[in-house]
């Protein structure tokens, strides 16, 4: 009888001391990796984990479906955006001749370009998907300039680990990983199926990162900021989402 | 004296029985909440507010901006409806991967699981079936084994609905679809995926409901003691 259960506690012991060091040796990998939400200490942070690290193991490099001509969406839907401010309406009375994006943090040449800089860039065009997490979707082309191409004008130093961008509104700010900035389909959108990019739909200048869902594909884009650590902004959570309830990472 | 017996249900049985159970119930109260901040349907790729539905559900909605006719809008609960989904998606998952390889390399599915040929006779299954349109109690003998409609139905849920469910809600997620795009396809699109995540989520509460049903009808307290127990109570006159 004892004999059996000091076995018993010495397996069990084993066992638990073999867990506890192998979750401990996974938390550094996955750290070392970047497989470690800013969310992860939320409530739900231990699925969110499962789901950002899952994701990033699998998807590093995965391009988003591209549709035919044929299917963009004739009745596309702009979900409703908080009041755009004076700031706004005035720089759109102008023709948002005098909008401009500052490219700032780990760059090794701090930058701010114009939308006429922005339209003078190589140009990429995409036919594709945004999904809201609510459910419903459309499919419209999207051009504009590849992000990685304003990351490598303003010198983004190699310990840069996210992109922290920023809305005209305020409240509106958000980021994303490497993995998503430097990816070739992440634009920094000016124009919309062969027009300019209207208002309702992030006009002049929104942030697709079509790998992921609506809210992190920002409007109004004024500034992005090149960091290795997301602690420093907001509540440190990486964007204003958590900070309301909402996952960081939206690419389930 | 101690007497070894066989458990009704094996630990492991037990164990992800009510894991599954919690994670369940998870995903559905989550489920309801997401779905309510747009329940109108489509099929193929997109659908919108702008576009017509396939159908909609008649309630009120938690966002201002889908056309519901009643004149309020539910809070949004979207945020951690959303973590809590996929939070226990993954427990789901991942118990579901324990129990599956449990029951392949145990002999779970084949011993318990899978009806002998003989059970399948139509003749068998009309009066397995009557039975139970009678709502007849089974036997105590009848509670150590599956009968072949419980083990068909268990058989469809575990092999059949949820994979599907796992499937059409992995199919939703854009950077999952940027890896396996055909996954998305097969189904006819995104909207499709979501509609039939929607209606493979109502055939598992059914089978929720009647599960629970029956196993009121076999005795609550017995069988759901076993469930958690693994021991099955005794008949009276011989306790």
């Amino acid at each position: 009888m004892s004999k059996i259960s000091r076995r018993k506690l010495l397996t069990t012991g084993l066992l638990a001391t073999a867990g506890a060091t192998g979750l401990g040796v996974a938390a550094k990998l996955a750290e070392r990796y970047g497989l470690i939400p800013p969310d992860a200490g939320v409530l739900y942070g231990a699925g969110e984990t499962l789901t950002y690290a899952a994701h990033r193991i699998l998807t590093r490099h995965t391009p988003v479906h591209e549709f035919a001509r044929s299917q963009i969406s004739k009745d596309p839907f702009a979900n409703e955006v908080s009041p755009l401010g004076a700031e706004f309406q005035r720089s759109q009375a102008g023709g948002f001749a005098d909008w401009r994006l500052a490219v700032d943090g780990m760059v090794a040449r701090p930058v701010s370009f114009s939308l006429a800089d922005l339209k003078s860039f190589p140009r990429s065009s995409q036919i594709t998907m945004i999904a809201c997490e609510e459910g419903w979707s459309y499919i419209a082309e999207w051009s504009g300039v590849p992000l990685a191409h304003i990351l490598n004008l303003a010198g983004a130093l190699p310990q840069a680990r996210y992109v922290v961008y920023r809305s005209i509104q305020p409240d509106w700010w958000d980021s994303i990983d490497m993995a998503d900035a430097l990816h070739p389909q992440t634009l920094l959108t000016v124009a919309m199926n062969g027009g300019e990019l209207p208002v309702p739909f992030g006009g002049p200048l929104r942030l697709r990162v079509p790998r992921q869902l609506g809210y992190k594909n920002v409007k109004y884009i004024t500034r992005l900021t090149l960091s290795d650590d997301l602690k420093r902004f907001g509540k440190g959570l990486g964007s204003a989402a958590p900070e309301s309830g909402y996952a960081w990472y939206a690419g389930i | 004296m101690t007497e070894v017996l066989r458990p009704r249900h094996s630990a492991l049985v037990r164990v992800t029985h009510w894991l599954i159970t919690l994670s369940f119930l998870a995903l559905l109260v989550t489920g309801v909440e997401i779905l309510i901040s747009h329940p109108r349907f489509y099929w193929g790729e997109t659908g919108n507010v702008n576009t017509p539905a396939l159908f909609r559900l008649a309630i009120p909605s938690s966002r201002d901006t889908v056309p519901t006719g009643y004149g309020y809008v539910l809070p949004d609960q979207n945020g951690w409806s959303r973590y809590l989904h996929f939070e226990a998606a993954w427990l789901a998952v991942l118990t579901g991967l324990l129990y599956g390889a449990f029951g392949f390399f145990q002999g779970h599915f084949r011993r318990n699981l899978l009806p002998a040929s003989s059970d399948l006779s139509p003749m068998r299954l009309a009066t397995d079936i009557a039975r139970h349109l009678r709502f007849r109690r089974p036997s105590d003998e009848e509670a150590w084994s599956y009968n072949v409609l419980q083990r068909l139905t268990y058989l469809l849920v575990i092999f059949v609905l949820f994979p599907l469910v796992i499937w059409t809600g992995l199919a939703m997620s854009p950077a999952f679809a940027s890896v396996f795009p055909a996954a998305v396809t097969i189904l006819g699109g995104r909207q499709s995926a979501r509609t039939l995540h929607f209606f493979v989520s109502i055939f598992l509460v059914l089978f929720l409901l009647v599960h629970v049903l029956m196993v009121y009808l076999a005795g609550f307290r017995k069988r759901v003691g076993a469930m958690i127990t693994g021991r099955l109570a005794q008949p009276k006159e011989r306790a």
